[in-house]
């Protein structure tokens, strides 16, 4: 009870429901309800252009933003392992409740459990998210129909870099900060600008698993042109030494969509234009092909697959 | 950063394609390293260049080489009480006869992945009321790394850490591979990393007593073709390095002489290969205080599936696609065989990136 009255609600709680009761009560506009939860126990803790606190709610966001919805409300829930400094629990707590406000939702209810010391690595987050999808609006993993195309709002893989980079024993010598942000406003623009069909952020599996999933999901094949995917030069360079494969890595702030051609460009404009898009491109097509095959036609001219990887990627040995 | 970008140019890349097609030569050529395998499956160089090179691939994968007995010797390890085992990732799910890694952790064992040997050591320090054990997997290019941490392990007298040495040398595997009797590559893609290290002398034996062409080449697509070329053009067999922006004729002294300091040559045992003598690392009896191979461990007798043709795969006798487990029974979710298990062993880089099954 100290520990979230004393921590928890003046970082968080202020102005807000959550803390008497044991269920907040909240006023909803009219729409379809989109829910969504997901767990993070990232390590380490606080990495180049993030921590966990922020990822907690982005990560959220995110997935309320890829199915169209402007997302309104947060649940956290903390797990703690016994011994964690408080400073620590303070600063995280701090980024997510900035990143909230920064994101526009409310976390408004949550929960604190303290573990014994290792039986957790830290801290953990769970969040939980509500947010509204405007009535007729219909985006989906599985509405991509061929002609689409695909957009990305930018550089792939600068998040798993980034915490590999601060990694015990990695020593990876790059400069590279998680792109780590919440979407919504960027889907916002994407969503006022034209017809977007589908939405995914590429998180844990890269672009590789998302795009799977989507030509599985909605029954198409997809092409992508490996010149036109933006990857950083020190993102490349540190894939190239550690045997990792950029289409492969985490993102924490990307979102690829199939968009109706028509809308494409205008689309891409606008993305351009919002702060989270500047390198934004257009990086392949929705075709007819065989439903669910992801073929990638590389710099050199060849077409080979593009497939989901199994697993976690592992550092090479030499 | 433009260094490298040069490299990966796709004009000069498509250019050299056409020159390579052009000099209307055929030649079977192996790339012996995994990271070759992985770069060429990746960039998608092997059906462009079919008219002119039958690529394959060589037992370059320290992951795929290592033998069912020692992986069953290492999960005996891990399953000792108060011992951390440390690894490299890559091992996690190689299969022994008492399941992975990972199905050992699942039983309580202490398995942790580190990405040096530097960070098993100080695990080691963090941890003194544990036996840390590193399994020390890899060729020329790590034992060097684990050579410098058992120095300042004995140094520092860090005494609960441990290695098990399963390192191995390429140039006697090559030798073996050569001296089999259906051996029909006409000319080796030579590893770049492993030659930054060892220089080019070791591999000379290849062109001298075996008339073998050889480039010691870099890792990305400009790389490899400037080595084929080299290789359809070479008209004396020698050993030549395209990439020297990292690999100098003479090696590094520096990391052989640490090497060497730590480690002594042994006989190994090598999936698909055999016993080559002269191929394994020992640690010397200076450092045996840290040597994990001494201890007597109990493993279960190895017996493998039979159908798993991972050995054939990496003497370059067939390919992935032919054998009968690839993709069907065998699959990166449920590897049979390591080539399917490491992130560069030649089936998963098939797997991953070539064939469409």
């Amino acid at each position: 009870m100290e520990l979230l009255e004393e921590v928890v609600f003046p970082l968080l709680g202020g102005g807000s429901p959550w803390g008497a009761e044991d269920a907040t009560l909240l006023d909803f506009p009219s729409g379809k309800l989109a829910l969504t939860t997901d767990s993070f126990v990232v390590q380490p803790l606080f990495f180049p252009g993030g921590d966990i606190g922020k990822l907690a709610v982005c990560g959220t966001v995110n997935d309320l933003a890829m199915r169209g919805a402007k997302p309104l409300f947060l649940t956290l829930g903390l797990i703690l392992e016994e011994g964690l400094p408080l400073e620590t629990l303070r600063r995280v707590l701090r980024s997510a409740a900035n990143w909230a406000r920064e994101a526009g939702v409310q976390i408004v209810a949550g929960d604190t459990k303290v573990v014994g010391r290792g039986q957790a690595d830290g801290l953990y987050i769970n969040t939980a998210g509500v947010g509204v999808v405007k009535e007729g609006l219909q985006v989906g993993i599985s509405r991509a129909e061929p002609g689409d195309l695909l957009v990305i709002n930018g550089y792939l893989g600068d998040h798993e870099v980034a915490v590999l980079s601060c990694r015990d024993g990695l020593e990876l010598k790059v400069q590279v900060s998680s792109d780590c942000a919440p979407l919504s406003s960027l889907v916002e623009t994407m969503l006022s600008a034209g017809r977007v069909h589908a939405m995914r952020d590429p998180t844990r599996g890269g672009l590789a698993s998302v795009l799977t999933e989507m030509a599985v999901a909605s029954a198409v094949a997809l092409e992508i042109w490996e010149e036109r995917v933006p990857v950083r030069e020190e993102v490349r360079a540190a894939c190239e030494v550690l045997g990792l494969d950029p289409f492969l890595m985490a993102n924490e702030g990307k979102v690829v969509a199939a968009v109706h051609p028509d809308d494409a460009d205008r689309i891409l404009m606008a993305m351009r234009s919002h702060s989270l898009g500047g390198e934004s491109a257009i990086i392949g097509e929705v075709r007819e092909g065989r439903p669910g095959e992801v073929v990638l036609v590389t710099s050199l001219g060849s077409r080979r697959l593009l497939r989901m990887p199994s697993g976690e990627q592992f550092p090479r040995i030499c | 950063m433009k260094y490298v970008d040069e490299f990966r140019n796709p004009e000069l890349s498509r250019r050299l394609i056409q020159a390579v097609l052009g000099l209307g030569k055929r030649m079977t050529v192996m790339e012996v390293c995994g990271t070759h395998t992985m770069a060429i499956s990746r960039s998608g160089l092997r059906p462009l260049l079919a008219p002119a090179v039958d690529l394959l691939s060589g037992p370059g994968c320290p992951v795929c080489v290592t033998s069912e007995a020692d992986i069953a010797r290492a999960i005996a390890l891990a399953e000792l009480p108060d011992i951390i085992l440390a690894t490299f990732g890559d091992m996690m799910k190689v299969p022994g006869p008492q399941g992975t890694l990972l199905d050992a952790a699942a039983r309580g064992a202490q398995v942790k992945v580190v990405y040096s040997p530097l960070e098993a050591l100080k695990l080691a320090q963090q941890r003194p009321e544990k036996r840390v054990v590193f399994l020390g997997v890899g060729f020329e290019t790590t034992a060097p790394a684990v050579a410098a941490t058992l120095i300042t392990a004995k140094e520092q007298n860090v005494f609960n850490f441990y290695v098990l040495s399963l390192h191995k040398m390429v140039p006697p595997a090559l030798r073996a591979l050569v001296e089999q009797e259906d051996f029909r590559v006409e000319g080796f893609i030579l590893p770049g990393h492993v030659s930054a290290v060892i220089g080019t002398r070791p591999y000379i034996f290849l062109a001298e007593e075996y008339g073998i062409p050889c480039v010691i080449t870099g890792f990305e697509p400009t790389d490899i073709l400037k080595a084929i070329y080299l290789l359809l053009t070479m008209e004396e067999p020698a050993v030549e390095v395209e990439y020297t922006r990292a690999v100098r004729p003479e090696g590094n002294p520096k990391a052989v002489e640490m090497m060497e300091r730590v480690f002594e040559p042994c006989g190994a045992e090598w999936r698909g290969l055999g016993r080559i003598d002269g191929s394994g690392m020992r640690i010397r009896e200076e450092f045996s205080a840290h040597d994990a191979s001494l201890w007597e461990v109990e493993t279960p007798p190895v017996l493998g599936d039979k159908r798993c043709r991972c050995g054939d795969v990496l003497c370059g006798r067939i390919r992935p696609l032919d054998c009968p487990l690839f993709a069907r029974t065998c699959t990166p979710e449920s590897p049979v065989g390591p080539c399917m298990v490491s992130s560069e062993g030649t089936c998963a880089s098939y797997y991953l990136y070539e064939e469409a099954h």
